[in-house]
């Protein structure tokens, strides 16, 4: 059961990927629709950003992985190297939480 | 001088991939450790780390495997899973012309897979950013798995390393410069609120599929543009 349930989860989230990939040359799409899609690939990705900085499941995530994000947000924004917006984002969490803030 | 400066570009792909595998290598350790603690066999983790290759997917599955509710895990994972459709939309080009590409190509897909391949301004680079983060990832993935499942508790917890805001941050860093687009800003910043919004109220998965309501925010009244200055 458990292994059917695996590779049912793996060939559902394969066929998925692989749909998307494909539905695009078989769709002849607008120029609209074309500009479309970076956009939606923008907002989903802001969303998985958004939801995993401020949510813990259906509750908030308390203060230190949004601080942590926050930082890490504000040195992208000033085009900083992508190393660095990672370690200060999750070297900003640790700190927090080593000092007791949840 | 192309030469020198392609491979200035690749030096910094790589490096980059090279933080992001750190932390996935990290992340996929807990996942494979947790499996252990949750006393599932040994090869479901790295089947799973194979065969689905998607991190949220999988500790929402093992959860529910260890809940005894297999069904509910497949379709849990399935919807959240959801998003890697529109993605594979966005990044077909890059994947590649040829069939085994695609066939091959698609089961790298994940988000930073998609961040890393739209981040990428020079479309024809895109296919070689495509795959080096793929590939990097599914590696990286798995070999923090098997650490995971070697090692157990000893992996340590992850988020007192802080990597549950090093994945937020990386995305953020991905995304921005395309947010300097007035309009992708909108449609993402409007997205991301849904997003947040719903996330207590809706399952896991649906949130993240309702910020494509952000593209809404693209309709306007025409009246502005049509307006007679007379």
């Amino acid at each position: 059961m458990l292994i059917a349930a695996i590779i049912a989860l793996g060939v559902g989230t394969y066929s998925m990927r692989l749909g998307g990939v494909l539905l695009r040359g078989r769709l002849k799409l607008s120029a609209t629709l074309q500009r479309l899609l970076p956009m939606a690939a923008a907002a989903l990705l802001a969303a998985l950003a958004g939801t995993a900085a401020l949510m813990a499941g259906t509750d908030f995530a308390g203060v230190a992985r949004p601080l942590g994000v926050l930082v890490g947000g504000v040195l992208a924004w000033r085009k900083a190297p992508f190393v660095v917006v990672v370690l200060a984002a999750a070297a900003t969490a640790a700190l927090l939480r080593l000092a007791g803030v949840p | 001088m192309r030469t020198v400066q392609r491979t200035a570009e690749d030096r910094v792909l790589r490096r980059d991939a090279a933080t992001i595998a750190a932390a996935m290598i990290a992340v996929g350790a807990s996942f494979g450790a947790i499996a252990i603690a949750y006393g599932l066999p040994v090869w479901v983790p790295f089947l799973m780390s194979t065969v689905v290759f998607a991190g949220g997917s999988q500790f929402l599955a093992v959860g529910l495997f260890a809940a005894g509710n297999p069904v509910a895990a497949v379709v849990a994972g399935l919807l959240l899973n959801a998003r890697h459709l529109p993605f594979g939309l966005a990044v077909s080009e890059a994947v590649g012309p040829r069939l085994r590409d695609r066939v091959i190509g698609s089961h790298f897909l994940t988000d930073e897979v998609a961040a890393f391949t739209l981040a990428e301004p020079d479309p024809a680079r895109r296919h070689r950013v495509y795959w080096i983060i793929g590939l990097t990832l599914f590696t990286s993935w798995n070999i923090g798995t098997a650490l995971g499942v070697l090692l157990g508790g000893a992996t340590g917890d992850p988020d007192a390393l802080g990597l549950d805001a090093a994945f937020p941050a990386a995305l953020l860093a991905l995304i921005m410069p395309s947010l300097k687009d007035r309009a992708t800003r909108a449609v993402a910043l409007t997205g991301a609120a849904i997003a947040v919004l719903l996330t207590p109220v809706l399952p896991a998965g649906l949130p993240v599929m309702c910020a494509l309501l952000g593209l809404l925010t693209l309709i306007r009244p025409r009246r502005r543009r049509t307006e007679p200055s007379c």
